[in-house]
């Protein structure tokens, strides 16, 4: 049965986050983003504090706990919904502020995904410990991006003393400062196992903090997002335990298999809609405001009246809700599917696509609309317009994402559509 | 609770639609649009199916309950068969619904069993009106209350098989508001004018109607001397519209694709070029989000949500838009051959950019 209802404990955990994001990102906003580098403690703090209380530990999606409760147990899952809707406020927010919350993000989230019982034990517990702690993913270098494949960091196994030896160099990693640096985190380091096998050589490797050999060397300054660290890590001789590598046994030991790769974008499967819902949150926010300064001159729009009969500024802002609306949708129906177990790579991308694509046009179109004012930073229209637009770039570019919808709707293998 | 899965009761009904969409409405489309006329059995056989009575209770001579979430599924299927046999099949419902939503109960019980329980039968409606900033809540067309009659005057355009209608209603302006008026054919003053030749549609035979004075008794007033709530009337043209845009744009997104795998270019197929392929991406991206705009908008005016309204119009702008962008990108993937007539893409985007004047002449 079709249904829009927002389920409940939703509805509930909303009021909560708006809350968070209103006293705790709002005011330290603009902050954060003139001086980065500088580091959130307060919210860190206190959304950690907040997690362990409720017993959520870790941001990253995961399965539903098994519910003692008897009317419970029926009731359809809802843990990525719940997410999406939690990382959509936090990032109405501050986006930025968002992407430093403890509890082990895209690191958390690649162990969840590929990782066995008894690593996913082993590497999430930390999460509720007493301090906030930060996990992240190491996929990109300097040569190797969208092309994930290409990557040139090695792992070599060390027979005599069963460890893995990692050598290369990461740029790009989102938390990898503070995951390293600033708490007992992790990385998730993927690496070829054998360079010649391309993707059927690729695996993944938690590499914790204060192992030697690795080390962050450097921070980007950025665009946007300023309140988030983005780390290039070396890693020289970095060696972790054999069971660091992440998955069963037959993905450790078959040298043809690409389920290390699939384990990578099975990943993607379950972040993208995430992602693209933090997008969702900037261009609420961004909407809001336009909306808000429109009616203080007293310019309110006049839904159902013709289109002809609109002023310019009436049909964008029309524009933007339908806009606006309909990706958020696509994102709800993407982390529902994944819910209920349904495949939905297709839905994902699409999702990643269309709240890209979304954000960018809303928060670009804002400051236009907005003129003087928008442009200025007297407001936070120019910065969500420099938050807006890593959406469309992390996490799959729109065009890998438009790359991957393209192959599910015509059938079409990697081979056939490059 | 959210989910994205229909009933199975709507399965069933959308695989039943889904049938006659591809064996006859779409089968048939190409020659209706050559010879500008569809043929009564093809509609007949559409109005059948029984998708308009399901949507009336057994009280009024139907079987069922109005749903606009049930309508908006059944309403694409049918337009991704022909828009123009699509409109035809839903004619009646021009007039059956808007009886049901704003009629008294007197009325009800007089107008809508004749409508449901025939065969198909043109009853209409007329609200569209020749000006090009058009506004259902602004209408020219005005009743002047004298003594027991209304008198109607003004001009109006696109009123399917006005010329076969029994009877119509005919929406006018009435202290500041919009309000439905039954008129019977061979009403006095109340003339139907030429078929009107458009850019699309062609097989949908359209009129200019003339209410040159045209009394009529005050009972004939939709919702008798109270008259009667426009709104409803309007959310449920303006869903129905957008949910036939979901139907004509899927059904050229489907057919340039299809098209897209087949032909070879450069040694590969035309599909294979990125510049196809992700243009292909955006259409059904679009698709997939205005459909879930579409559903939501009709679950809220189901379930009575604030902002319902609201939502249909959001709804109908997304889908406006949807049509043109996705059947115009439908013409270009098939290039040259996407001009000419032998393929129906150059039909659906005609028909596409009708989505953005035809509220109206539908209703869920």
């Amino acid at each position: 049965m079709i249904d829009f209802e927002m389920p409940k404990p939703i509805a509930q955990q909303s009021y909560a986050l708006k809350t968070v994001a209103e006293n705790m990102m709002r005011p330290v906003s603009q902050y954060f983003d003139e001086n980065e580098h500088e580091i959130p403690w307060d919210y860190i703090n206190f959304m950690h504090m907040a997690m362990r209380a409720t017993g959520a530990g870790s941001l990253a999606p995961r399965e539903s706990k098994k519910n003692g409760d008897e009317k419970k147990k029926d009731r359809p899952p809802i843990g990525y919904q719940s997410l999406a809707f939690m990382l959509e406020t936090l990032a109405w927010g501050d986006v930025g502020i968002y992407l430093v919350t403890p509890g082990g993000g895209l690191g958390a989230a690649a162990v969840e995904a590929s990782g066995t019982q008894e690593q996913k034990e082993k590497f999430l517990a930390r999460f509720a410990a007493e301090k906030p702690t930060f996990a992240a993913m190491a996929m990109t270098e300097a040569q190797a991006g969208s092309d994930t494949s290409a990557i040139r960091t090695t792992a070599l196994l060390d027979r005599q003393t069963n460890e893995w030896v990692l050598n290369g160099e990461k740029i790009f990693v989102t938390g990898g400062h503070k995951s390293l640096e600033e708490s007992d985190g992790f990385v998730v380091v993927w690496a070829t196992i054998d360079p010649s096998a391309g993707r059927a050589g690729m695996r993944s490797f938690v590499v914790e903090a204060g192992t030697p050999g690795i080390k962050v060397e450097k921070l980007e300054d950025k665009m946007g997002i300023r309140a988030s660290d983005t780390a290039t890590i070396v890693l020289q001789d970095c060696r972790v335990p054999f069971d660091h590598i992440l998955g069963s046994p037959e993905v450790v030991k078959s040298p043809t298999t690409t389920k290390g790769f699939k384990g990578a974008m099975a990943t993607f499967d379950a972040t993208r809609p995430l992602v693209a819902a933090t997008a969702i949150g900037v261009a609420r926010a961004t909407l809001e405001l336009v909306k808000q300064m429109l009616a203080d001159q007293g310019i309110n729009v006049r839904y159902g009246l013709p289109r002809q009969k609109l002023t310019n500024i009436e049909r964008e802002v029309i524009d933007m809700e339908v806009m606006l609306r309909s990706a958020w949708l696509l994102v709800i129906k993407a982390v529902w599917m994944a819910d209920m177990k349904k495949p939905n790579s297709k839905e994902a991308s699409m999702s990643k696509v269309r709240a890209g694509d979304v954000v960018t046009r809303i928060t670009q179109k804002a400051v236009e609309l907005m003129g003087p004012i928008g442009y200025s930073r007297d407001t936070l229209l120019e910065k969500w317009f420099r938050d807006a637009k890593i959406s469309d770039i992390y996490e799959g570019t729109g065009q890998i994402n438009r790359l991957v919808v393209a192959r599910q709707i015509l059938n079409y293998s990697g081979r056939d559509l490059r | 609770m959210y989910s994205f899965e229909p009933s199975d009761e709507q399965k069933m009904l959308v695989d039943t639609i889904k049938r006659y969409a591809s064996s006859d409405l779409r089968a048939g489309a190409h020659d209706a649009d050559e010879e500008a006329m569809l043929p009564p059995s093809l509609v007949e056989k559409g109005w059948e199916l029984g998708f308009l009575q399901a949507s009336i209770p057994e009280d009024y001579g139907g079987f069922g309950e109005r749903s606009a979430v049930t309508g908006v599924l059944a309403a694409e299927e049918m337009a991704w068969g022909d828009l123009a046999g699509a409109l035809a099949v839903m004619t009646p419902g021009l007039f059956a619904l808007p009886v049901l939503l704003g009629g008294s109960e007197e009325q009800k019980q007089t107008y809508i069993p004749p409508v449901i329980e025939a065969e198909w039968l043109p009853y209409s409606a007329a609200l569209l009106e020749p000006h090009f900033d058009f506004d259902a809540n602004d209408l020219s067309t005005v009743a002047n209350p004298e003594g027991d009659s209304y008198v109607l005057s003004g001009e109006k355009v696109y009123v399917p098989y006005a010329a076969d209608a029994p009877a119509m209603i005919v929406y006018a302006r009435l202290n500041g508001t919009t309000q439905g008026f039954i008129v019977p054919k061979d009403t006095p003053g109340f003339e139907i004018g030429e078929r009107q030749k458009l850019l699309g549609i062609y097989a949908l035979p359209v009129y200019r109607v003339f209410l040159k004075n045209t009394r009529i008794p005050k009972i004939n007033r939709l919702g008798g001397d109270i008259g009667h709530d426009f709104a409803p009337i309007l959310d449920a043209a303006r869903l129905a519209m957008a949910a036939l845009a979901i139907g004509v744009s899927r059904a050229a997104y489907e057919y340039s694709r299809d098209y897209a795998k087949e032909r070879d270019v450069f040694g590969v197929k035309v599909a294979q070029k990125q510049a196809i392929a992700f243009m292909l991406a955006e259409m059904a991206t679009e698709i997939e989000a205005i459909r879930l705009l579409v559903w939501e908008a009709a679950w809220m005016l189901d379930n009575g949500k604030e902002d319902a309204s609201k939502q249909a119009y959001l709804a109908l702008s997304g889908a406006t838009d949807m049509a043109m962008m996705v059947t115009d990108r439908a013409v270009q993937i098939l290039g040259g051959h996407g001009y000419v007539r032998d393929h129906p893409v150059e039909m659906w985007m005609r028909n596409g950019r009708g989505i953005a004047t035809l509220t109206g002449l539908a209703l869920l």
